[in-house]
């Protein structure tokens, strides 16, 4: 009986090596399953202008939807193999939890209860988004700081409004909200100038102005942001390498605008001296070995989908209807957030 | 009624070759029926007498009459200044802005992805012949010269012809998986195949209800009524969120294909139901005398009971058939692109999201269109069904 038993003992023990060692020697289930289906599956907002949507032609556009494109570059060495798979609100995380997807990236806040007891691993964030404040540009406003008394157009009974309150006491200053009931009528009212200032979250300001006032110019979104909404792609937990892969292809992306490199002049830099941009581009072999890609994932990325700065333009910022100034999503250097490891 | 005694002798239309005039004269039948008949000219010729006998024959009568003229005086002029008058018609979304009415521009600008969603711009001409090519041959079964056995094989070549259309992959068109559709080929192709396989379903699921075999009527009950025990958006929400997280990873089945099958066996319980009234209305004597005559139990279902309880229930079934027409665009939930949820994304466009009632407009025109011509063609098929039955 005894033998038995530790005859079970080890080959229970051996399995779970066996198990261990295949970890170790072969990718997860999901870096290997895109792999050999040849395509990023990936799951999109159903349409929300500048970060996911179908533009007239029906082709998906988007700061959401380059992440996809970069993490197919870097895999493929192709930006368009992704197949794209619009989600409703609550469709998302399960659809992420059961498989269907590989990729979520879909204007989704990080959180603890996401990040754990949802299964979830959320990439670095591609948009930091937050609750601000716009107002006219007569009032030549830098900061809201300076909205000591103001009168404040918002929503009632939401996030939004306790959001501003705890941000006025904070700071000791005084406003005076104006609580209307309906979107259209808000805007309508801070339009009409009935209040100084209206408050939302500074994404659904850029739309806003960009939907009811001829030139954007005239509306200023201030710089402040009094909530936090970081906007993290998202993959499923238990497969590493996959994490890896699309981690370090958004770095990639911000790591080629501290370098400079636009999809323009990448061509030229593959011959560029710098150490830093030549572990970047796969002239210094390493990097893609260690994520199990090609060499040249990050030229492709930035090839074929640009560096961040590119991407922020283009679908949300001044190359955009949204004109959304770069604010928190701006590079370390120039005041923002945006921060990429050392790749090497 | 001599004028129709040739129909009228003419046998129960399992029937070959109807007279041409048929038709035509089905549609006098109900006014014959009803009291008596009306010379068709008289509102024409007497618009005053009709007038003052029935809009203003009495006090009352006349200021309800005044009342709803002062509305339509209200509502009318303004209504037609939006909508036509002061619309503007193209160009830019600066040409909106100046225009006091709607703005049908975006309409302009927008109707390829509203009508096809992100199907490939360049190959957008192959779902508008797929739905023109599907909507010829729903239009051409409704038409009874046409009920003859070829309509079955014309019906399979046109929905090979639409596969080929829609997915693509051979003789030289490039394949389009279909995550891609969108737009009214979803609307019409998740409406019509789920009534499609929801009907047959139904009269099995209505006849077992009524089966005298126990585990046969229990699980046609059970089913039924845990059917229509639920909102249709949660039958959506787990054939597509949820019954995923029960496969083993790595097999999915079809997006579409799921929201088919949610759409198909919901319509199913909903139509058993109405059918089941058809077949409790007929009398017991007919059931009776079937089985008098020594036919089976198909024989009596196929021959006798059916094609009565069935013409009972048009009015029900086509009630159903509109409803699950319109019920398509719940499937926005599970994130497929059908005509509704196109529009919406089209209004997410900041440049144009301040028309998103032009948009709306637009795509409930659509849907009336298809909802009406269902309503019209039962009133038309009900009078033919009944034509030798005055209830």
């Amino acid at each position: 009986m005894k033998s038995h038993l530790s005859a079970l003992a080890i080959a229970a023990t051996l399995s779970v090596s066996a198990i261990a060692l295949s970890g170790t020697a072969q990718a997860g289930a999901t870096f290997d399953g895109v792999k050999q289906k040849g395509y990023v599956q990936c799951g999109v907002n159903l349409g929300l202008y500048g970060f996911s949507s179908p533009d007239d032609k029906g082709k998906w556009s988007g700061l959401d939807v380059d992440m996809c494109r970069a993490v197919a570059a870097a895999m493929f060495g192709d930006a368009e193999k992704v197949k794209y798979t619009p989600l409703s609100a609550q469709q998302r995380l399960p659809a992420l939890q059961s498989g269907e997807i590989d990729l979520l990236a879909r204007n989704t806040t990080r959180t603890l209860t996401r990040d754990t007891a949802n299964g979830l691993n959320f990439a670095p964030t591609n948009y930091f988004d937050g609750q601000g404040f716009m107002v006219s540009a007569k009032l030549g406003l830098k900061s809201a700081k300076q909205l000591n008394g103001a009168t404040v157009c918002v929503l009632p009974g939401t996030t939004t409004e306790q959001n501003v309150s705890d941000y006025f006491r904070a700071n000791k200053m005084t406003f005076k909200p104006v609580v209307i009931e309906k979107n259209e009528e808000l805007n309508k009212a801070f339009f009409a100038g009935r209040c100084d200032a209206l408050t939302s979250d500074a994404s659904q300001l850029a739309a806003i102005r960009a939907a009811e006032v001829q030139n954007p110019n005239d509306y200023v979104i201030l710089p402040e942001l009094i909530s936090k909404e970081p906007l993290s792609p998202a993959v499923r937990q238990g497969d590493e390498e996959w994490m890896n892969l699309v981690t370090w292809a958004f770095y990639a992306m911000v790591q080629a605008e501290e370098k400079g490199l636009t999809s323009e002049t990448v061509d030229a830099a593959m011959t560029s001296p710098d150490p830093d941009v030549k572990r970047l581009l796969g002239v210094t072999a390493g990097n893609g070995k260690a994520l199990g890609v090609e060499e040249n994932w990050a030229y492709a990325i930035i090839k074929q989908v640009g560096n961040y700065a590119q991407s922020y333009e283009r679908n949300v910022g001044s190359g955009s209807k949204l004109k959304m100034p770069r604010g928190q999503n701006a590079l370390y250097t120039e005041g923002g957030l945006m921060y990429a490891p050392p790749m090497k | 009624m001599s004028k129709h005694s040739s129909a009228d002798q003419a046998p129960i239309p399992t029937a070959p070759v109807p007279p041409a005039h048929w038709a035509a004269s089905y549609e006098e039948e109900p006014t014959q029926a009803s009291a008596p008949p009306q010379p068709n000219g008289m509102t024409a010729l007497k618009p005053f007498g009709w007038a003052k006998d029935n809009l203003f024959n009495t006090p009352l009568n006349t200021a309800l009459t005044v009342a709803c003229l002062f509305l339509l005086w209200l509502v009318v002029p303004p209504m037609a200044n939006w909508l036509l008058l002061n619309a503007s018609w193209s160009g830019s979304s600066e040409a909106c802005r100046e225009a006091a009415g709607a703005c049908w521009s975006v309409i302009v600008v927008k109707h390829r992805l509203i009508f096809f969603g992100t199907y490939p711009y360049d190959e957008q001409w192959r779902p508008f012949l797929a739905c023109a090519l599907f909507v010829a041959m729903l239009g051409a079964s409704g038409v009874r010269a046409f009920w003859r056995p070829w309509l079955a094989v014309a019906w399979t070549l046109t929905l090979v012809g639409m596969g080929v259309l829609m997915w693509g992959g051979v003789a030289g068109l490039t394949y389009v998986p279909n995550d891609r559709w969108g737009g009214l080929p979803i609307t019409l192709m998740l409406s019509v195949f789920s009534i499609a396989l929801a009907f047959p379903l139904s009269i099995l699921l209505a006849l077992g209800r009524q089966s005298s075999l126990p585990a046969i009527r229990t699980f046609c009950v059970g089913f039924i009524e845990a059917m229509r025990g639920v909102p249709l958006v949660s039958v959506l929400f787990m054939a597509s969120v949820m019954f995923p997280l029960f496969l083993p990873e790595g097999v999915t089945v079809d997006k579409l294909l799921r929201a088919l099958a949610g759409m198909t066996l919901f319509t199913a319980a909903y139509l058993a139901e109405a059918v089941r009234g058809g077949l409790q209305a007929i009398p017991k004597g007919q059931y009776e005398a079937a089985d008098a005559l020594g036919l089976s139990y198909w024989q009596k279902t196929m021959l006798i009971v059916l094609p009565q309880a069935l013409r009972i229930v048009i009015p029900p079934i086509v009630n159903q058939f509109i409803s699950a027409f319109k019920d398509t665009s719940l499937v926005t939930i599970v994130g497929l692109y059908d005509l509704l949820t196109a529009a919406t994304v089209a209004t997410t466009d900041p440049e144009w999201r301040p028309y998103f009632a032009e948009v709306y407009v637009f795509a409930g025109l659509m849907f009336w269109i298809f909802c009406f011509s269902m309503s019209r063609y039962s009133q038309w098929l009900e009078r033919l069904a009944n034509r030798y039955t005055r209830r």
